[in-house]
């Protein structure tokens, strides 16, 4: 029990950190940033590795090599997408302007 | 000691997420701290390999090198305006990847005849509800964004109790296997009926209001993670779960606020579902006056500040690349341009700012809605390209309006407002634009591509 516990520790913290670091990215970075946590949350290629790996049944088996597959496909498609789109955002290349000050989305 | 070695990189990929993330808020480093998380993700992976219940590589290896063929042509050859049906896709993705390995979890242990307690199923019961919620609603979203099925909401009598009904029986087949974890037959229907409940969800909603639904699926999908890492008790899944699950919840927010409706109005509303114009005020009487492109091209060749508004029908119309070429031309004769992007435009947020970026139009000429709307007074031409409801001042005057309330471009505070449109078709919302009336409005019928290359060839002759 104590374990799980602590789980709801790092969840609750955790929800907290990304709820202060994402009201602070400008919408213009909107579109990137739900491509970056897609390509974040394939992080559950981890449980699918252990269950096509741990040979157990077959049936976990299969189901976890299809899971690899969706979350690897994630993860490298996701990065790369990222990539791209961040890729393609430039200042303008005239004479050094200041950029407009972001402000975060207040009152969220 | 292989333990340690396991969570140090744990550690080190959620330290690498949460400043990747932290970089994102800035646009010149953005790109750097994705980087960053990258190698945060590789980290995880080794270090999840080095686990010693893992005995057979033979499925995982064919599974990573699968999945890299599949992913490699997903990053590299979906085209920037096809964004939101591939965001919606890589969601289906990684919903998909939790669910099974929740199931596979759930198979293993009644298998072996220890079935989880009750607290590990809680977590196995959410994952599987909402992965699968999360699996077939963004198949449907991804359907409606790339039109294979009806972008329209699709709506029938009774639909709001029907789903209702549907939702009830899942949490009941919850509650069941929470109860007594060995009601198989309980956690199976529960794929099933959830499979289900996502389809009928997202079914209703329509093209404009994808936005948030993406936002809320996304979500979902985090906290299916979320549970993965609960019932098989592994941290990064529930950190990186919980990043995801925050994001897309205030992208749902704030989408929502950006339209002036709840969530539940946005789910179970229906919007646009009758296209009456509810109370708002009839065209009887009220007349248009149409432009032609060489009168447009005048105007805009001498304005001082030009605000464009670029709204879906520029997607559809593929002129992004068109705008930035009008954009430069009036730069390079004096005028200054900047980009007015209203936070529901488009299919899915930020789609505009993703659109122009590729059409190299430079980020710090794009400008949110708070930015920007002071400046419309100043503006001697707002130019709106494909946009409707999110420059219709009846959102501001009317309360009748279905959109009252809604936060607008005050595309009406410039000196003139010249709109590039295919037609008089109402919006989205199926309501009429006053805007499209006023007095200082000329109106310049066609495909929007088309119109912007004429405007630039006129542009160029004055």
């Amino acid at each position: 029990m104590s374990s799980q516990l602590l789980e709801l520790y790092v969840f609750v913290l955790a929800a907290f950190t990304g709820y202060m670091v994402i009201t602070r990215v400008p919408p213009l970075l909107h579109t990137p940033l739900m491509a970056a946590t897609n390509a974040i949350a394939g992080i559950s290629l981890v449980g699918s590795l252990i269950a096509a790996g741990a040979a157990q049944n077959r049936v976990a088996t299969i189901l976890g090599f299809v899971a690899v597959v969706a979350a690897t496909s994630n993860i490298v498609g996701g990065f790369i997408i990222v990539d791209r789109m961040l890729k393609m955002f430039k200042r303008d290349t005239g004479p050094a302007k200041q950029p407009p000050a972001k402000q975060p989305p207040s009152g969220a | 000691m292989r333990d340690l070695f396991i969570q140090a990189s744990y550690l080190a990929a959620s330290v690498m997420f949460i400043l990747g993330l932290r970089m994102l808020t800035r646009p010149d480093k953005a790109r750097r701290g994705m980087q960053l998380a990258g190698v945060g993700m590789l980290f995880a992976i080794v270090g999840t390999l080095l686990n010693h219940t893992i005995v057979d590589f033979r499925w995982i290896i064919a599974g990573l090198i699968l999945g890299v063929i599949i992913g490699y042509p997903m990053g590299t050859r979906v085209p920037m305006t096809a964004m939101p049906q591939r965001i919606a896709l890589s969601l289906t993705l990684s919903a998909l990847a939790a669910t099974l390995v929740g199931v596979a979890e759930y198979y293993t242990r009644m298998a072996a005849g220890t079935p989880p307690d009750r607290v590990t199923m809680t977590a196995l019961g959410f994952e599987i509800m909402l992965g699968c919620i999360t699996v077939a609603g963004t198949i449907v979203a991804a359907g409606k964004l790339q039109e294979w099925l009806p972008s329209r909401p699709l709506t029938y009598k009774g639909q709001n109790l029907l789903n209702g009904l549907v939702f009830l029986g899942i949490i009941a087949l919850l509650i069941t296997v929470i109860a007594d974890p060995t009601q198989q037959w309980a956690f199976y229907s529960m794929i099933g009926v959830a499979l289900l409940f996502g389809t009928m969800l997202v079914l209703p909603i329509g093209g404009a209001d994808m936005p948030v639904v993406v936002a809320l699926l996304n979500s979902y999908s985090g906290l299916a993670s979320c549970a993965t890492g609960f019932a098989i008790g592994n941290v990064i899944l529930i950190i990186s779960g919980s990043l995801d699950g925050s994001s897309g919840f205030i992208l749902s927010v704030l989408m929502s606020k950006a339209m002036n409706r709840s969530f539940t109005n946005v789910l179970f509303g229906a919007f646009g579902s009758e296209p009456k114009a509810v109370g708002a005020k009839s065209s009887a009487g009220m007349s248009v006056r149409s432009i032609g492109v060489e009168d447009a091209a005048i105007q805009l060749a001498y304005a001082q500040l030009v605000i464009i508004i670029p709204g879906y029908g520029m997607a559809v119309a593929q002129a992004q690349h068109a705008v930035r070429e009008l954009a430069e031309l009036i730069e390079k004769r004096g005028g200054e341009v900047k980009f007015a992007v209203h936070p529901v435009a488009g299919r899915m947020p930020g789609h505009m700012n993703v659109l122009l970026a590729e059409a190299n139009v430079p980020y710090d000429k794009l400008y949110d809605m708070d930015e920007i709307n002071g400046e419309f007074d100043r503006a001697d031409v707002a130019l709106v390209i494909g946009a409707n409801d999110v420059v219709n001042p009846a959102a501001r005057s009317d309360k009748a309006s279905p959109i009252y309330g809604m936060p607008i471009l005050n595309a009406d505070h410039a000196k003139s407002v010249i709109v590039l449109k295919r037609g008089m078709s109402a919006g989205f919302a199926g309501i009429e634009n006053e805007l499209f009336y006023d007095r200082k409005t000329s109106m310049l019928f066609g495909d929007a591509k088309a119109s912007l290359t004429g405007l630039i060839g006129e542009i160029k002759n004055v």
